[in-house]
């Protein structure tokens, strides 16, 4: 029997409720039903349910928490969806509880990643699946990326058994220098997208700057052509927005409902972003219209700005050594990301990538040693919150989960040996407590359908 | 893993011994042949002029030789990555930075990448510093299903990159092929054989003069250039190939240059291994064979040798339904030669190389699953004197080239990023600005 995991923890229910109050930001005046001109409440609610699991105390592993913290010959105790209690061998373990040995092998939290297109440009990638860029205006923030996932995407399943994702954020693409909204997504095998949506998961706004929509649009003799065109119309839009705000009786408009809510800090904003005398400019024009910018994904130059991006408290999501595959990656260097991090600077490992994504732990491990190199030291068990704690952070669902912590969702990843080596695979995934991928059953290995009765249906992958 | 692949092109290779080869040994390293063996612990590796003379353990340093401690590192052969663009761009989206395909052009087969390759290109700067000695550098396919040919290369800095020019003809015979012959792989084998047929008429038609062999029509390498494509004769009218493309697929119907058949799905796999029975003198290699392990019998029979990429396990197009990163692992297991090539995604580049097999390594400890233990390359004695000194193990995500060297001859690791790197190790701008420190 599955249970609803909603209650599962006061922080679940406090964001719930602050959710539910963005929505209705802009009128303030009583509950939106009554307003003609008000948006729906959560239109397409999440009806993901955690699916059982047993009381289980993972014992005599390496722990990494998530937020910096490492145990040796550590206990991780977790029941009923949540994280119950994580500490050193001495940790009492109630006699109900499953144990499994975890000797020479390693737990870190459940692996989340910021920057995905599963779903929305899945495998294969044959036109009729392309439904990741609503390329036919520069600006579509009406646009959804919840209404483009389809949840038979194989590459969910790699995410998993391969990568130990096991929360991850789908993002419109970079066509528009206003994709649309993202939708923060549990990786779990689901009929439909309202099955996997991560309950209580604030939304956030795709924008991108730079090489992308100027091409887009450019390449069509229309505005943006330019940088400074990408600008005009950002401006431009932003100042539309901010009309729409002030209007006591606005005639619903999905694009400034979204707008609206960016404004008011209820939509959080991941700005693709490569070039750092962009991110600059950016950093200005969400100060000129009063936003906040969360997160600059691909942000290949970040460490020319590391010292703005610590002042302005913008995380950087980041690959680990992508480099020269476009002109504006042209001086991605592979210490970018200890360089951030050695500013005080907030970095989250990324992958923008159906196949990156099930080596994250693999690339904040070059990261990592990319960084020693040049004498910046940093710890594994701060380079396991890179794609833990703070993907989670900054995609504004940390108070449930991205840490093993008491109460916390228990989205756990037993792995195989150091997740930091190459030669480490996920063993085992739980997603709320509940095992979804075990490398030694098969019964627990999610195949799509798209895959039955296809070759290779069912292998190890 | 591609061991036997690399042993094949290392034995292509005229070397011509660098003057500046320097006669040095390494000691107390841990030490991977290459050859499959296991890693030798305490170990030495001579190289004298510009060869390794010998490898292994109790391995003594002739007297006055230059001697590196290489206490708590490893030492590998020098990489090789296959199927690359090495040279061919700058910045792959960047249109008129890129040699990698001419879809505007009239030409296909005979389309040749050595005198095109840019040995200052920063991929080959980025590649050498990520212990990459040598590589294959094809072109990709623009307007018609032959790629044109490849080459091998030496990354060594300051030098003729080109080792091997028109070391092989890249065909797609796949999806992209059938895309690109007008829209059916039947289009795809129908152009093919006709090409092949085609060839050989203009091998054999005599009376195709050329004007004598001249200099112009030299080119470094063991492929000259058919003297008969600036002769006078007429071809008869019932042609497609162009004349330029006829004589380049010469060397290919007759077995002299290699043919890289680009398949994925497995019946596409099995109709390039069947091409042999028309044409019976092809030196077939498969490229790409995501789905390899599920014929990898019939391509072990074969004889064929592969160039998979690693790590592909998504269903990324109908010709690849069964990917898994047990491909090559199966592969080799049933015994067919197989080299690790392949960079297609923007994250893709060759100094990955170890990181993709590392992963193989660590795929073959998953239950049901199959993967590799061997190395790359060799350093048997004799061998090309390509050595690689790392600061620890060389597939394990925490290391990386220390010092290079090709035909015993060290190579510099830097390159734009390393200067970018160290300009902005700080940014303190107190005194000047970050533009004036270098």
């Amino acid at each position: 029997m599955r249970r609803l995991t909603f209650a599962r923890s006061a922080a679940v229910i406090a964001l719930a409720g602050a959710l539910a109050a963005c929505s209705t930001t802009r009128t303030s005046s009583g509950p939106a039903s009554v307003s003609a001109g008000a948006p729906a409440e959560d239109p397409y609610p999440s009806t993901y349910e955690r699916y059982p699991g047993v009381p289980t105390a993972l014992v005599g592993a390496t722990v990494f928490d998530g937020a910096g913290g490492r145990i040796e010959n550590g206990t991780v105790l977790f029941a009923d969806g949540a994280v119950v209690a994580i500490g050193g061998p001495s940790l009492p373990i109630p006699a109900s509880y499953t144990r499994i040995d975890g000797t020479g092998k390693f737990v870190t939290p459940g692996v989340i990643d910021i920057h995905s297109h599963l779903g929305d440009y899945p495998t294969p990638s044959v036109a009729a699946h392309s439904d990741g860029n609503e390329a036919t205006s520069p600006t579509t923030p009406e646009v959804w990326a919840e209404h483009s996932v389809w949840p038979q995407d194989p590459g969910f399943s790699r995410a998993l058994v391969n990568g130990g994702v096991t929360t991850l954020q789908i993002l419109p693409g970079s066509a528009n220098l206003m994709g649309g909204r993202s939708v923060t997504l549990r990786n779990v095998p689901s009929r439909t997208v309202q099955g996997m949506k991560f309950p209580g998961a604030p939304y956030s706004l795709k924008m991108a700057c730079g090489e992308n929509p100027k091409r887009v649009y450019g390449g069509r003799n229309q505005l943006p052509s330019t940088r400074m065109g990408n600008f005009a119309v950002n401006r431009q839009t932003w100042i539309d927005a901010q009309i729409y705000a002030a209007d006591e009786t606005p005639t619903r408009n999905l694009a400034n409902e979204t707008l609206t809510d960016v404004l008011a800090g209820d939509i959080m904003v991941q700005n693709h972003c490569y070039r750092a005398d962009e991110m600059a400019l950016v950093l200005d024009m969400a100060d000129e219209f009063g936003y906040h910018v969360t997160a600059f994904h691909h942000a290949v130059e970040a460490y020319k700005i590391a010292d703005l991006l610590r002042e302005h408290d913008v995380c950087s999501a980041v690959w680990a050594d992508w480099y020269g595959f476009k002109m504006e990656a042209y001086d991605a260097i592979p210490e970018n990301a200890a360089l951030i991090h050695n500013a005080g600077a907030c970095v989250v490992i990324h992958s923008d990538d159906q196949n990156g994504i099930q080596r994250l732990n693999q690339e904040a491990a070059k990261a990592q040693a990319d960084g020693r190199r040049i004498g910046i030291d940093i710890p594994d068990e701060q380079v396991i919150s890179w794609f833990t704690l703070n993907a989670a952070r900054a995609m504004g669902i940390d108070e449930q989960t991205g840490s093993l912590a008491t109460g916390k969702m228990a989205d756990v990843v037993l792995w195989n040996g150091d997740p930091l080596s190459i030669y480490s695979r996920p063993e085992m995934v739980w997603l709320d407590g509940a095992l979804m991928y075990d490398a030694n059953d098969p019964a627990r290995r999610p195949v799509s359908d798209f895959e039955l009765g296809q070759p290779g249906e069912g292998d190890t992958k | 893993m591609s061991a036997r692949l690399l042993l094949a092109a290392a034995s292509l290779l005229a070397i011509a011994l660098p003057s500046s080869a320097q006669d040095i040994a390494i000691t107390h390293a841990t030490v991977a042949l290459g050859d499959g063996s296991a890693p030798i612990e305490g170990a030495t590796v001579v190289v004298r002029g510009g060869r390794v003379v010998s490898a292994g353990a109790g391995v003594a340093v002739p007297a006055g030789m230059r001697a590196v401690d290489g206490t708590g590192m490893w030492v590998t052969p020098g990489l090789f990555a296959s199927i690359t663009n090495l040279g061919l761009s700058d910045v792959d989206a960047v249109d008129e930075s890129s040699d990698v395909s001419a879809d505007g052009s009239p030409f296909s087969a005979a389309l040749d990448v050595s005198p095109v390759i840019n040995s200052a290109a920063q991929d080959i700067a980025i590649s050498r510093a990520g212990g990459i000695t040598r590589a294959s550098v094809t072109p990709e396919a623009g307007s018609e299903i032959f790629a044109g040919q490849g080459a091998l290369i030496n990354l060594g800095l300051g030098r003729t990159p080109v080792t091997d020019p028109r070391a092989f003809q890249l065909v797609e015979l796949g999806e992209r092929g059938a895309q690109l012959s007008g829209g059916s792989r039947t289009s795809a084998h129908a152009m093919l054989r006709n090409a092949l047929i085609e060839a050989s008429s203009f091998a054999a038609a005599a009376q195709l003069t050329g004007i004598p062999a001249s200099r112009d029509l030299q080119t470094p390498g063991d492929l000259t250039t058919d003297p008969r494509v600036a002769g006078r004769g007429v071809r008869e009218t019932d042609v497609m190939l162009t004349r330029f493309d006829a004589a380049a697929l010469v060397p290919v119907v007759s077995g002299q240059q290699k043919l890289y058949v680009r398949v994925q799905r497995a019946s596409d796999i099995l109709a390039a291994l069947e091409l042999t029975e028309i044409f019976p003198d092809l030196d077939l290699v498969l490229v790409g064979a995501t789905e390899g392990w599920m014929v990898a019998d019939a391509i072990a029979a074969a004889g064929v040798p592969v160039i998979a990429a690693a790590l592909n396990d998504l269903p990324e197009s109908f010709e690849r339904l069964a990917a898994t990163q047990s491909n090559i692992g199966r592969m080799v297991d049933a015994g067919v030669t197989v080299g690790i090539g392949g960079y297609e995604s923007s994250g893709d580049h060759p100094r990955s190389l170890p990181q993709m097999a590392g992963n193989l390594v660590a795929v073959a400890r998953m239950p049901g699953a199959a993967g590799l233990t061997e190395g790359t390359g060799t350093l048997a004695a004799g061998a090309p004197g390509d050595v690689v000194l790392w600061d620890g193990d060389p597939l394990e995500l925490s290391s990386a080239p220390v010092r290079v060297f090709i035909e015993g001859v060290e190579q510099p690791l830097d390159n734009h990023q390393t200067r970018l790197r160290d300009r902005y190790r700080s940014l303190d701008e107190s005194t000047l600005p970050r533009g004036m420190v270098r």
